[in-house]
């Protein structure tokens, strides 16, 4: 039956076509979908595990229990999930064992712009590389084979315009792939010196039959078109390509880890001139050229950002950029902000208000960077606020500290803040740390975390308590606030800065857009009330606007949190009438 | 067939993704090959949006690029004003003349561009421009705007895309209960112009 799927949608089909049991994951964007659409399978358990390390074993464990297993993130969640990886690839497998990850070439939704493939080089695992929803689909179904035949985990490496393209896939009926036996073996699944040297052993014999494996298998292929221009090139550059250039000869590389030599020098030898288009770091590219091979690759093509099919046209063809005039200049930005009735709001504002040192982190909440708010100082990496906060303390001292505050969500503390706070404690760091805790994983799409209470099957489960998990680690002063009491609020951050000692705020509050958060209906300014003194403007609610110099609130927009009347000075804002659409 | 880009262009939580669902589910059944460019995570949030859908004999690239573009459909003014150059000059341009601010001019730092359709009729003389809110409102059901505009859509589509293909792709689409209030609104946005007032 053909259907139009996401990527993603075509990665969960893959999976669940090879008879896959277990999925764990965490959410992350590109990659998110694939285990929302997994979980639809009452099949495969499923489910969202604090962090990527944690899915990356869960994997890992289930595969060497005997059953197919998949672990999904995106790209920067492969760096948590690393250490697994690492010595995974010397245990090998029980069942096949797929690790998908999602790049982000743009960075439409990333902190950076790292290319996964060299993962696959340094682990010494193979990678598979679909160019459409269908290859996702029967590359993961294959990958489990592959994992098998080669005792290796598979990685399945995707970019943001295949993950989250459309296109038409041809799926197929599921294997019945049984529960392998479970047996155990120390010297395969026991990793510490003695094993570990023997294993690494194994791991260079495959890493030989592999390459050998590469030259002639389904995942590569040759389109000749003429002998003038030959491409190396995969996943959504091929598209590109094929789009940009008709008469070329591609290598298309399904399998771009490892390289087949053979095929690289055989495909080389017959074009008169060959390319390397590959979106990010040369990695094909520097293998072709440590062949000795003529190729041009990062000369012309850039590193940073994503490829299209002009660009190849323009680097290749030599055609001229269209350059055409915009309608008009000056167009403004629309850059993403946080929704009317943002609990972040309310917490944004009394940071700005203090003028404090923010260390940030990954979220919804980082949009707190950017106007009106303007009040992080800092985003690295998921947990890193939380240790930051503390290396700012012991560099430049407890006052330093009183004046620095580490934001961080729900999600993003389960994740990797609650080491960083041992931290603080272990080494008597006094930083307060605020949890911004609104329910969801929001910034991904409102997936359930380990704090929600729910599965990502929708199942009822036990939830954190963040206060109990504090103080457990340590913590004396631990408090909940409400984001939106903006007063006691204010009054609670500040005692907390001012005291010797570390501390937890728990901001809670629901994001507005969850299921069940209703509020009482939009507002209204009343005009002859209002002094025009704009106070509610800094809050920055896109539902307030400055209507050619009057201050007005947009009821389409607004949900009537309440936050605009706390800070109005004059009680210029009630509750709207009662609209009859 | 060429094959036939279309944009759809729009502010977060405007529901463009739905929209292009529903048309690349159509040009599924209709047997052509189709593929629809998504964007999520940070930039949904209220941020601009654009998702591409490509269909004809063979589809390869998922994006459509500057002067590509037979058809943008944009859900706000701002927003059709900023992807102009990606339709082809003798492309359609399907525009909801409704506003949405976007923070630097709600913050009062930008200003929001004067007389943007009459601008986009200077360029392109395929311009269907109409408030869809308005009329997704008197339809009842305000949140019905993409699929006014969809209904619109349709009306040009006719001889690539039968109606009904879209409709059946809309029952696929969309949670039954809610679907009847849809299927006004598009009915609505398909009876508003004929192709032919597209040259205006």
């Amino acid at each position: 039956m053909r259907k139009l799927m996401l990527g993603n949608e075509a990665v969960a089909r893959g999976a669940y076509e090879a008879g896959c049991r277990v999925s764990s994951a965490y959410p992350g964007t590109p990659s998110t979908e694939i285990s929302e659409y997994i979980a639809r399978y009452d099949e495969i358990f499923a489910e969202w595990a604090p962090n990527e390390k944690v899915a990356m074993e869960v994997a890992v464990g289930a595969s060497i229990a005997g059953a197919r297993a998949i672990c999904c993130m995106k790209h920067v969640g492969l760096n948590v999930a690393a250490d697994p990886l690492f010595t995974a690839s010397y245990t090998g497998v029980n069942a096949g064992l797929v690790v998908m990850v999602a790049d982000d070439p743009g960075m439409h939704s990333s902190q950076n712009e790292q290319d996964s493939r060299y993962y696959a080089r340094s682990s010494k695992v193979p990678m598979l590389e679909p160019a459409d929803s269908e290859e996702c689909r029967s590359f993961v179904r294959k990958a489990f084979e592959l994992s098998e035949k080669f005792d290796c985990p598979v990685i399945v490496r995707l970019t943001t315009r295949i993950a989250h393209s459309q296109s038409i896939v041809e799926i197929q009926e599921p294997e019945k792939a049984e529960l392998k036996e479970y047996k155990k073996d120390f010297k395969k699944y026991v990793m510490m010196p003695s094993t570990a040297r023997a294993r690494h052993v194994e791991v260079e014999k495959r890493m030989s039959a592999l390459k050998e494996y590469a030259e002639d298998c389904e995942f590569n292929k040759i389109e000749w078109n003429g002998k003038k221009i030959g491409v190396i090139t995969s996943g959504v550059d091929y598209q590109y390509t094929k789009e940009a250039i008709k008469d070329a000869s591609i290598l298309k590389l399904g399998m771009v880890y490892p390289l087949p030599e053979k095929l690289i020098r055989d495909f080389a030898a017959q074009v008169e001139q060959l390319y390397v288009i590959e979106q990010l770091e040369p990695f094909i590219e520097q293998y072709v050229k440590s062949l000795g091979i003529k190729v041009v690759g990062k000369e012309i093509f850039p590193v940073m950002g994503e490829y299209s099919s002009s660009l190849i046209r323009q680097k290749i063809l030599g055609e001229k950029s269209i350059k055409m005039e915009p309608p008009a200049a000056d167009i403004p930005v629309r850059p993403p902000v946080m929704c009317p009735g943002c609990p972040h709001r309310g917490v944004y504002h009394v940071l700005k208000k203090l003028k404090l040192v923010v260390s940030g982190d990954i979220g919804c909440y980082t949009l707190g960077a950017l106007p009106p708010t303007e009040s992080m100082d800092t985003c690295v990496c998921m947990g890193a606020s939380v240790s930051m906060a503390h290396g700012m303390n012991k560099a430049r001292g407890d006052d330093f500290a009183k004046k620095t505050v580490a934001v961080i969500g729900d999600s993003t503390f389960v994740h990797s803040g609650i080491t960083g706070l041992i931290d603080i404690v272990y080494n008597k760091g006094i930083s307060t740390v605020l949890i911004l805790d609104n329910r969801t994983t929001g910034m991904t799409g409102h997936q359930h975390n380990p704090a929600t209470g729910f599965t990502l099957k929708g199942e009822p489960t036990k939830e954190i308590d963040f206060i109990k998990l504090c103080e457990a680690i340590g913590v004396e002063r631990v408090v909940e606030a409400d984001p939106f009491d903006i007063k006691t609020f204010e009054k609670v951050l500040k005692e907390e800065l001012s005291c010797d000692e570390s501390s937890v705020i728990v901001a809670k509050r629901p994001c507005a857009l969850l299921k069940g958060v209703k509020y009482e209906g939009p507002r209204r300014i009343d005009s002859d009330k209002c002094k025009n003194c704009k106070a509610c403007m800094l809050i920055g609610c896109p539902a307030i606007i400055d209507s050619d110099g009057r201050i007005e609130i947009n009821e389409a927009l607004c949900v009537g949190c309440m936050l605009c009347t706390k800070v109005c000075n004059f009680g210029a804002i009630s509750k709207a009438g009662v609209i009859n659409e | 067939m060429n094959n036939l880009n279309i944009m759809i262009v729009g502010v977060g939580g405007q529901g463009t993704l739905l929209a292009s669902r529903i048309l690349g589910n159509g040009a599924l059944n209709m047997g052509y090959d189709v593929k629809v460019s998504e964007v999520h995570g940070m930039a949904q949030r209220g941020g601009s949006v654009v998702t591409y859908v490509r269909l004809g004999e063979k589809v390869f690239s998922p994006i459509i690029e500057k002067g590509e573009a037979d058809i943008i459909l944009a859900f706000e003014q701002l927003e059709a004003l900023r992807w102009a150059d990606y339709l082809k000059p003798e492309g359609t341009f399907i525009i909801n003349t409704q506003k949405i601010n976007p923070m630097p001019v709600i913050m009062g730092k930008a200003k929001y561009p004067e007389s943007i359709i009459d601008k986009i009729r200077s360029r392109f003389e395929r311009v269907l421009a109409f408030d869809a809110l308005s009329v997704a409102k008197q339809t009842g059901n305000i949140k019905a705007v993409n699929v006014v505009l969809l209904g619109v859509l349709a009306k040009l589509l006719e001889s690539d895309m039968p109606k009904q293909i879209l409709i059946d792709s809309m029952k696929q689409v969309i949670p039954e209960k809610l679907q009847e209030p849809n299927f006004i609104a598009f009915e609505k946005g398909y009876s508003m112009f004929e192709p032919s007032q597209a040259k205006i």
